[in-house]
Protein backbone atom coordinates (compact mmCIF):
# COMPACT_ATOMS: atom_id res chain seq x y z
CA UNK A 1 0.00 0.00 0.00
CA UNK A 2 1.42 3.58 -0.92
CA UNK A 3 1.77 5.64 2.00
CA UNK A 4 0.44 9.54 1.65
CA UNK A 5 2.14 12.32 3.53
CA UNK A 6 -0.91 14.12 3.47
CA UNK A 7 -2.02 13.60 7.42
CA UNK A 8 1.62 15.15 8.53
CA UNK A 9 1.03 17.84 6.24
CA UNK A 10 -2.51 18.31 7.01
CA UNK A 11 -1.84 17.99 11.12
CA UNK A 12 0.82 20.48 11.10
CA UNK A 13 -1.37 22.63 9.06
CA UNK A 14 -4.63 22.26 11.63
CA UNK A 15 -2.00 22.04 14.67
CA UNK A 16 -0.69 25.65 13.55
CA UNK A 17 -3.65 27.32 12.60
CA UNK A 18 -5.19 26.41 16.10
CA UNK A 19 -1.92 27.64 17.68
CA UNK A 20 -1.40 30.77 15.41
CA UNK A 21 -5.43 31.60 16.20
CA UNK A 22 -4.65 31.48 19.89
CA UNK A 23 -1.39 33.06 20.76
CA UNK A 24 -0.89 35.22 17.27
CA UNK A 25 -3.02 38.47 17.76
CA UNK A 26 -2.22 39.04 21.24
CA UNK A 27 1.30 38.70 20.68
CA UNK A 28 1.14 41.10 17.42
CA UNK A 29 -0.48 43.47 19.93
CA UNK A 30 2.47 43.11 22.14
CA UNK A 31 5.16 43.58 19.37
CA UNK A 32 3.14 46.70 18.01
CA UNK A 33 3.25 48.07 21.19
CA UNK A 34 7.00 47.52 20.80
CA UNK A 35 7.24 49.35 18.05
CA UNK A 36 5.17 52.45 19.58
CA UNK A 37 7.66 52.71 22.17
CA UNK A 38 5.23 51.24 24.73
CA UNK A 39 7.68 48.74 25.09
CA UNK A 40 6.04 45.44 27.28
CA UNK A 41 8.67 43.54 29.65
CA UNK A 42 7.88 40.40 27.40
CA UNK A 43 9.78 41.95 24.68
CA UNK A 44 12.70 43.34 26.11
CA UNK A 45 15.95 41.53 25.11
CA UNK A 46 16.15 40.83 29.18
CA UNK A 47 12.88 39.00 29.50
CA UNK A 48 13.47 37.20 25.79
CA UNK A 49 16.83 36.17 26.99
CA UNK A 50 15.66 34.67 30.53
CA UNK A 51 12.63 32.94 28.75
CA UNK A 52 14.73 30.99 26.42
CA UNK A 53 17.70 30.45 28.55
CA UNK A 54 15.23 27.89 30.22
CA UNK A 55 14.35 24.75 28.27
CA UNK A 56 10.76 24.96 28.76
CA UNK A 57 11.10 28.32 27.28
CA UNK A 58 12.90 27.28 24.45
CA UNK A 59 10.54 24.11 23.98
CA UNK A 60 7.19 26.71 23.41
CA UNK A 61 8.87 29.12 21.45
CA UNK A 62 10.09 26.25 19.05
CA UNK A 63 6.86 24.35 18.94
CA UNK A 64 4.89 27.90 18.28
CA UNK A 65 7.34 29.06 15.43
CA UNK A 66 7.68 25.75 13.73
CA UNK A 67 3.82 25.09 13.84
CA UNK A 68 3.30 28.73 12.79
CA UNK A 69 5.72 28.25 9.82
CA UNK A 70 4.16 25.52 8.25
CA UNK A 71 0.94 26.75 9.14
CA UNK A 72 1.26 29.41 6.80
CA UNK A 73 3.75 27.67 4.34
CA UNK A 74 1.00 25.28 3.54
CA UNK A 75 -2.27 27.48 3.48
CA UNK A 76 0.03 29.62 1.47
CA UNK A 77 0.82 27.25 -1.02
CA UNK A 78 -3.31 26.97 -1.54
CA UNK A 79 -3.59 30.55 -1.78
CA UNK A 80 -1.25 30.76 -4.41
CA UNK A 81 -3.12 27.62 -6.53
CA UNK A 82 -6.27 30.13 -5.63
CA UNK A 83 -4.81 33.31 -7.24
CA UNK A 84 -4.26 31.11 -10.57
CA UNK A 85 -0.42 29.70 -9.70
CA UNK A 86 -0.13 26.72 -11.59
CA UNK A 87 3.57 25.70 -10.71
CA UNK A 88 2.44 23.95 -7.48
CA UNK A 89 5.46 22.29 -7.07
CA UNK A 90 8.09 25.09 -7.36
CA UNK A 91 5.92 27.23 -4.90
CA UNK A 92 5.61 24.24 -2.46
CA UNK A 93 9.54 23.60 -2.73
CA UNK A 94 10.31 27.20 -1.92
CA UNK A 95 7.79 27.95 0.50
CA UNK A 96 8.41 24.45 2.49
CA UNK A 97 12.12 25.28 2.20
CA UNK A 98 11.41 28.82 3.69
CA UNK A 99 9.81 26.66 6.31
CA UNK A 100 12.22 24.12 6.98
CA UNK A 101 15.30 27.02 7.10
CA UNK A 102 13.31 29.20 9.29
CA UNK A 103 12.68 26.04 11.81
CA UNK A 104 16.65 25.25 12.02
CA UNK A 105 17.47 28.66 12.37
CA UNK A 106 15.09 28.96 15.53
CA UNK A 107 16.46 25.44 17.04
CA UNK A 108 20.11 26.82 16.47
CA UNK A 109 19.51 30.27 17.41
CA UNK A 110 18.03 28.54 21.19
CA UNK A 111 20.52 25.97 21.61
CA UNK A 112 22.60 29.07 21.69
CA UNK A 113 21.01 31.26 24.45
CA UNK A 114 22.46 29.97 28.02
CA UNK B 1 -29.32 18.09 -32.12
CA UNK B 2 -27.06 21.19 -33.26
CA UNK B 3 -24.46 20.42 -35.65
CA UNK B 4 -21.80 22.96 -34.37
CA UNK B 5 -21.93 22.20 -30.84
CA UNK B 6 -18.59 21.06 -29.75
CA UNK B 7 -17.41 19.03 -26.69
CA UNK B 8 -16.57 22.30 -25.61
CA UNK B 9 -19.32 23.66 -25.10
CA UNK B 10 -20.42 23.89 -22.15
CA UNK B 11 -17.52 25.13 -20.52
CA UNK B 12 -17.41 27.97 -18.75
CA UNK B 13 -14.55 30.77 -19.01
CA UNK B 14 -13.69 31.13 -15.13
CA UNK B 15 -10.89 33.91 -14.86
CA UNK B 16 -7.65 32.29 -13.15
CA UNK B 17 -6.77 35.29 -10.71
CA UNK B 18 -10.21 37.01 -9.89
CA UNK B 19 -13.05 34.05 -9.90
CA UNK B 20 -13.53 34.82 -6.00
CA UNK B 21 -14.59 38.12 -6.67
CA UNK B 22 -17.92 37.12 -7.85
CA UNK B 23 -18.94 36.07 -4.68
CA UNK B 24 -18.86 37.95 -1.23
CA UNK B 25 -18.27 34.08 0.48
CA UNK B 26 -15.58 33.67 -2.10
CA UNK B 27 -14.00 37.00 -1.25
CA UNK B 28 -14.38 35.78 2.44
CA UNK B 29 -12.62 32.64 1.78
CA UNK B 30 -10.02 34.52 0.03
CA UNK B 31 -9.58 36.39 2.68
CA UNK B 32 -9.26 33.77 5.23
CA UNK B 33 -6.65 32.58 2.69
CA UNK B 34 -4.45 35.89 2.53
CA UNK B 35 -4.48 35.68 6.29
CA UNK B 36 -1.48 33.52 6.18
CA UNK B 37 0.95 35.57 4.20
CA UNK B 38 0.81 38.38 6.82
CA UNK B 39 1.08 34.90 9.45
CA UNK B 40 4.24 33.82 8.08
CA UNK B 41 5.53 36.94 7.32
CA UNK B 42 5.13 37.60 11.21
CA UNK B 43 6.70 34.53 11.78
CA UNK B 44 9.69 35.04 10.19
CA UNK B 45 10.04 38.11 11.80
CA UNK B 46 9.56 36.04 15.19
CA UNK B 47 12.42 33.90 13.92
CA UNK B 48 14.86 37.10 13.45
CA UNK B 49 14.09 38.37 16.57
CA UNK B 50 15.26 35.01 18.27
CA UNK B 51 18.36 35.12 16.39
CA UNK B 52 19.35 38.29 17.53
CA UNK B 53 18.57 37.72 21.19
CA UNK B 54 21.27 35.25 20.51
CA UNK B 55 23.50 37.47 19.32
CA UNK B 56 23.19 39.85 22.00
CA UNK B 57 21.90 42.97 23.61
CA UNK B 58 23.16 45.41 20.28
CA UNK B 59 21.69 43.07 17.82
CA UNK B 60 18.50 42.96 19.61
CA UNK B 61 18.81 46.36 19.42
CA UNK B 62 19.02 46.54 15.97
CA UNK B 63 15.87 44.75 15.49
CA UNK B 64 14.44 46.95 17.52
CA UNK B 65 15.20 49.94 15.41
CA UNK B 66 13.54 48.48 12.42
CA UNK B 67 10.15 47.55 14.19
CA UNK B 68 10.32 51.11 15.28
CA UNK B 69 9.91 52.41 12.01
CA UNK B 70 6.77 53.91 10.20
CA UNK B 71 7.39 50.75 8.36
CA UNK B 72 7.58 48.42 11.02
CA UNK B 73 4.23 49.73 12.97
CA UNK B 74 2.31 49.58 9.90
CA UNK B 75 3.52 45.59 9.30
CA UNK B 76 2.41 44.74 12.74
CA UNK B 77 -1.02 46.60 12.75
CA UNK B 78 -1.77 45.09 9.14
CA UNK B 79 -1.05 41.40 11.37
CA UNK B 80 -2.81 42.09 13.84
CA UNK B 81 -5.85 42.69 11.82
CA UNK B 82 -4.91 39.76 10.06
CA UNK B 83 -4.52 37.71 12.86
CA UNK B 84 -7.74 38.88 14.54
CA UNK B 85 -9.27 37.55 11.15
CA UNK B 86 -7.51 34.19 11.09
CA UNK B 87 -8.73 33.63 14.62
CA UNK B 88 -12.55 34.55 14.20
CA UNK B 89 -12.49 32.27 11.33
CA UNK B 90 -10.91 29.78 12.27
CA UNK B 91 -12.57 29.30 15.78
CA UNK B 92 -16.16 29.69 13.82
CA UNK B 93 -15.69 26.68 11.29
CA UNK B 94 -14.51 24.44 14.27
CA UNK B 95 -17.65 22.51 14.71
CA UNK B 96 -17.70 21.72 10.85
CA UNK B 97 -13.71 20.72 11.50
CA UNK B 98 -13.67 18.61 14.55
CA UNK B 99 -17.27 17.95 15.42
CA UNK B 100 -17.41 16.20 18.91
CA UNK B 101 -19.99 13.66 19.58
CA UNK B 102 -21.70 12.93 23.25
CA UNK B 103 -23.76 9.74 22.79
CA UNK B 104 -25.94 9.82 20.51
CA UNK B 105 -26.18 13.87 19.77
CA UNK B 106 -23.50 15.93 18.07
CA UNK B 107 -22.41 18.95 20.74
CA UNK B 108 -24.07 22.13 19.32
CA UNK B 109 -21.63 23.93 17.54
CA UNK B 110 -22.47 27.41 19.36
CA UNK B 111 -20.67 25.67 22.56
CA UNK B 112 -17.83 24.36 20.75
CA UNK B 113 -17.17 27.86 19.15
CA UNK B 114 -17.92 29.49 22.41
CA UNK B 115 -15.38 27.51 24.12
CA UNK B 116 -12.75 28.29 21.77
CA UNK B 117 -13.42 32.02 22.39
CA UNK B 118 -13.47 31.56 25.97
CA UNK B 119 -9.98 29.36 25.72
CA UNK B 120 -8.47 32.44 22.89
CA UNK B 121 -9.44 35.16 25.54
CA UNK B 122 -8.42 33.29 28.48
CA UNK B 123 -4.46 32.78 26.53
CA UNK B 124 -4.90 36.49 25.72
CA UNK B 125 -5.45 37.89 29.13
CA UNK B 126 -2.47 35.31 30.35
CA UNK B 127 0.13 36.51 27.82
CA UNK B 128 -1.06 40.49 28.57
CA UNK B 129 -0.99 39.85 32.35
CA UNK B 130 2.81 37.95 32.09
CA UNK B 131 4.32 40.39 29.20
CA UNK B 132 3.12 43.73 29.82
Amino acid sequence: MSKSNKPIVWGLFAAGGMATALVTPVLTFLTLLTALHFTPSLFTYECLHTMASYWIGKLIIFVFVTLSLWHSAHRMRITAHDFGIRSDLLIAIILYCVAAIGTILTGFSLLSIH
Amino acid sequence: MGKKMNKNSYIREVPRASWFLKQPRYIRYMAREVTSLFIGAYTLMLVIAIKRVAEGPDAFQNFLEILYSPLGILFNISTLLAALYHSTSWFNVTPQAMPIQWGEEFVSGRIIVGAHYIIWIAISILILVFGV
